[in-house]
């Protein structure tokens, strides 16, 4: 340990021996947002699991297409079945991206220089809110397009004339409950700031709270009556079926803020003041 | 001369009256290297997270050259930080860390590989992850991502762990030439010997509190005498009676506060014949470090 000590300290300087020269430099300029998002995008797919989490969106969908091509029958290969086939291991990675955006500073422990250089978390976290939406969209243009692919080779195999059944605004509804979805899975990383933690959460969240919930609907009317109020889950499916009526989108507001809004900014404030170790 | 690091009243306390970190004040001034000493779980590290606004302070200010870390436009660019060397995606290389870095700081693409020559990674380590890092690779590479922004203050957590002889001598090199340019080091440790060759100024920690601090000049002033004698036990005896504090050690040395002149008068009344008789330095700054930490530190008074 301290086998270093050999030398005499040839370092005692003396005050005033040492010339010291004055490094007076201009305060230098502010990081502007752009850079951190850009900065944010880059560490999204720069590990080997960050880069096939975003090729397992590409793979997933390639794969999907292929199955409802040799699968379905003639009839079926219309375009909204090519999107649902993709839509599904979507809302399932997307979020998993929202997620490890987050809580890899912690888990990873990264954070510690992610933070020291950027101090200001609130900016770094909405820098990584804005990466994770650029991302969730392009998803979901790709998908976009390997749908449209499918649809029309899917077709012209079968030699029946394409399907288009989806309207530009289905697909943009369609893209938002992706997108909140992902952004659910943001805002639990952000609460749990644990990769396996928040994990599981959104699997609970999505796979075991809604059988539940849907039980009690059916056992219980007053929470009938309620549950597309409280239950997000419930109020984001209209978004997959391509049209919303006007209480359906207070619904999706209403619950939006609870399950949410509400969490998302807890933990915003408990971020910016936690301890980062 | 100024006063780059102000640290001031601050304390960090957890809930149920834990207190890692209590009423500590110090400065690291431009020109010199500030050695921040204390036995592991003293609180040097949560005060140097403080400083950098990762861990907020129960009260108490910290600035960097008057700011507040956290109010520094680009701090990478000001101030080079170096915390936990294994802090770090696993999966990522140590090119993509610096470049991650880089791009953050706004700095040209060339600065990588300069940074990665200066703490002499060769390419082939660079394109390597991380996780397959030893640790004295890692704190490198940390060293290469504090030195990336060209900053004038440095602040490096136990640096040298991990290191090997040549390389604790290099970082030791390092650290001299940036502070004889007009930087500020501030450096923890808790091995004495390490802290003492370098640094300057020396600021210990014990418990959480400051227990001393000053030049190493002014400390190693303080630690007064080392004396031996033929008959040691006479000698111990002639100095309690002259009203001296001392500490006779098993190896026949005693050691006292007092001057070595007032030690060298009492053995001439005494006519006792003394072996050696010097102001204690090295292993008198060791004395003091396990003086005042021997009540707070964990080992207890074992030394």
């Amino acid at each position: 340990m301290s086998t270093t000590v050999l030398s005499t300290p040839t370092s005692e300087s003396s005050p005033g021996a040492t010339t010291v020269v004055e490094r007076r430099r201009p305060a230098p300029a502010p990081i502007p947002l752009t850079r951190i998002i850009g900065v944010e995008l880059r560490k999204m797919f720069d590990t080997r699991s960050g880069f096939w989490l975003m090729a397992s969106i590409v793979i997933t969908s390639v794969l999907a297409t292929a199955a409802i091509i040799v699968f379905a029958p003639d009839d079926q290969l219309t375009f909204d079945n090519f999107a649902a086939a993709i839509g599904a291991p979507m809302t399932v990675i997307l979020p998993m991206i929202g997620i490890l955006a987050v809580t890899s500073e912690w888990s990873q422990r990264s954070g510690l220089t992610t933070f020291t250089l950027l101090p200001r978390r609130g900016r770094v976290l909405g820098a990584k809110l804005l990466a994770a939406i650029a991302v969730g969209v392009v998803s979901m243009v790709v998908a976009l397009v390997v749908g449209v692919l499918g649809t029309l080779i899917g077709s012209a195999i079968a030699g029946v004339d394409p399907v288009w059944n989806v309207s530009a605004a289905h697909f943009l509804l369609i893209v938002l409950g992706s997108v909140l979805g992902m952004l659910f899975g943001f805002m639990l990383g952000l609460v749990i700031r644990n990769s396996a933690g928040a994990i599981v959460t959104y699997f609970v969240y999505t796979l075991v709270l809604p059988p539940l919930l849907g039980l009690l609907a059916s056992t219980q009317h007053w929470f009938a009556n309620l549950q597309p109020w409280v239950d997000y889950n419930f109020a984001q499916r209209p978004l997959f079926d391509g049209s919303l009526s006007g209480q359906q989108w207070q619904h999706l507001g209403v619950s939006a803020v609870l399950w949410f809004v509400l969490p998302m900014a807890a933990g915003l404030f408990i971020v910016r003041r936690a301890e980062v170790k | 001369m100024l006063d780059m690091i102000t640290v001031e009243s601050v304390s960090k306390s957890y809930g149920r009256g834990q207190t890692a970190v209590d009423d500590v004040s110090f400065t690291a001034a431009t020109g010199r290297v500030t050695g921040f000493l204390g036995p592991n779980g003293a609180g040097k590290s949560t005060t140097m997270r403080i400083i950098v606004g990762l861990t907020p302070p129960t009260s108490g200010t910290a600035t960097v050259d008057g700011r507040r870390f956290t109010d520094l436009p680009n701090p990478g660019l000001e101030v080079g930080v170096l915390l936990d060397a294994s802090a770090q995606h696993a999966g990522r290389s140590g090119h993509e860390i610096l470049t991650v870095a880089q791009r953050t700081m706004g700095l040209p693409r060339t600065r990588v590989k300069e940074m990665l020559d200066l703490v002499s990674l060769t390419s082939h380590e660079a394109d390597r992850r991380v996780r397959d890092y030893s640790l004295g690779m890692r704190q490198r590479l940390g060293i290469a991502t504090a030195l990336l922004g060209d900053p004038q203050v440095l602040i490096l957590d136990e640096p040298a762990n991990g290191l090997d002889p040549a390389g604790i001598r290099w970082m030791r090199d390092l650290l001299r030439g940036f502070a004889d340019s007009g930087g500020t080091v501030l450096l923890s440790s808790h091995l004495l010997h390490e802290i003492e060759v370098i640094a300057d100024d020396l600021v210990v920690i014990g418990n959480g509190r400051i227990v001393a601090q000053g030049t190493k000049a002014s400390l190693l002033a303080a630690a007064g005498t080392v004396v031996r004698a033929r008959d040691a036990a006479a000698l111990a005896q002639a100095m309690e009676r002259a009203g001296l504090a001392i500490t006779a050690h098993p190896d026949g040395s005693v050691h006292t506060d007092a001057a070595p002149d007032q030690v060298g008068e009492v053995a001439l009344a005494a006519h006792l014949v003394l072996t050696e008789l010097r102001a204690a330095d090295g292993a008198g700054l060791e004395e003091m470090f396990l003086e005042l930490t021997a009540d707070t530190q964990r080992e207890g008074a074992a030394a």
